[in-house]
């Protein structure tokens, strides 16, 4: 009996539309991704407005204050209490001076704080933050214009 | 003399090691991704103690003191503007909004929004969210056309300890 060879063929489909795709893809992720998420806690729930204006131009220097209702300050991904900040900020006034901001009242202090904090704790920090000469002070809230 | 004829070779690339590594990218940026709600600021102005004595020459801008007082749970009772003033529960925010926007008018100075400063006196338990609606109430007015009117931009709060 005679067998007959069977001859394979290899089939190549056309990845190039494929790996467009997938190229374009990355692309598109790659300029949303947002690395500033360290600075942003996620337990904080801010409050909403309709007039709070996005900041235009980011400051030479931030400091990005997390406000928990019970009082804590989420403070690059470490937590504080509020009596014990200052040396926290006068490591960030240091590091400010490094960077070229050498007066405190150009540091910008941006509060993010939760929408049910007692705002006298709002205001407790403040306070601490003008023990180490900190005056520029910004509350941020979710814009709900866009 | 004998003449190769040279066959043309198909040179074919290996792509499954670049196809497996963008995946692989694809994939994460996938699950790293997240839509991240615009945020905006509400600049306020806390001068140091030993700065906010001013010199003769300075002009002295027309305070307007708004108090916010709060009920149980946080959440607001009562807004008192120069001591005088109250609005009723339901509509305290919008009323606070008209009564800026007829002080600033009744002044008749287009600029009079920039010299004039709000300093709120906000009871220690109150709610955060209470009084970032205070401070939009007196930092502007959305129009029906969605354009926003600015009134007052300077913006400060009074020392106010707990318990006082």
């Amino acid at each position: 009996m005679k067998y007959r060879r069977k001859r394979t063929e290899i089939l190549e489909g056309d990845l190039t539309p494929m790996i467009d795709m997938t190229f374009q893809l990355i692309a598109f992720f790659m300029l949303l991704i947002n690395f500033s998420e360290v600075d942003r806690a996620e337990e904080i729930t801010l409050p909403v407005s309709v007039l709070a204006v996005p900041p235009e131009v980011r400051p030479d220097f931030q400091i990005i204050l997390n406000l928990e209702p019970g009082g804590e300050v989420i403070f690059e991904g470490e937590r504080h209490q509020i009596e014990l900040l200052n040396p926290v900020f006068r490591r960030q006034v240091s590091s400010a001076a490094r960077e070229g901001v050498t007066e405190p009242e150009d540091i910008a202090v941006i509060i993010r704080s939760h929408k049910d904090t007692p705002t006298g704790l709002v205001q407790e920090l403040i306070a601490k933050c003008q023990e180490s000469e900190l005056q520029s002070f910004s509350l941020r809230v979710e814009d709900s214009a866009n | 003399m004998k003449m190769e004829t040279s066959q043309a070779e198909d040179i074919k690339l290996n792509m499954t090691a670049m196809i497996d590594i963008v995946f692989q990218l694809l994939v994460f940026f996938i699950m790293t991704f997240k839509v991240v709600a615009m945020e905006g600021d509400f600049n306020i102005k806390m001068p140091l103690a030993s700065e906010s004595v001013s010199s003769m020459d300075d002009e002295i801008p027309d305070i307007v003191i708004i108090q916010l007082t709060a009920g149980q749970n946080g959440n607001i009772a009562g807004i008192v503007v120069d001591d005088n003033e109250s609005f009723n529960e339901a509509t305290m925010f919008q009323d606070l909004t008209d009564l800026i926007e007829q002080r600033l008018a009744g002044e008749n100075d287009p600029e009079s929004g920039s010299e004039t400063e709000v300093e709120f006196d906000i009871a220690y338990n109150l709610k955060y969210s209470y009084t970032v609606k205070a401070i939009e109430a007196v930092s502007g007015r959305v129009n029906a056309d969605g354009s926003v009117k600015k009134l007052i931009q300077k913006v400060k709060f009074k020392d106010n300890k707990k318990g006082g």
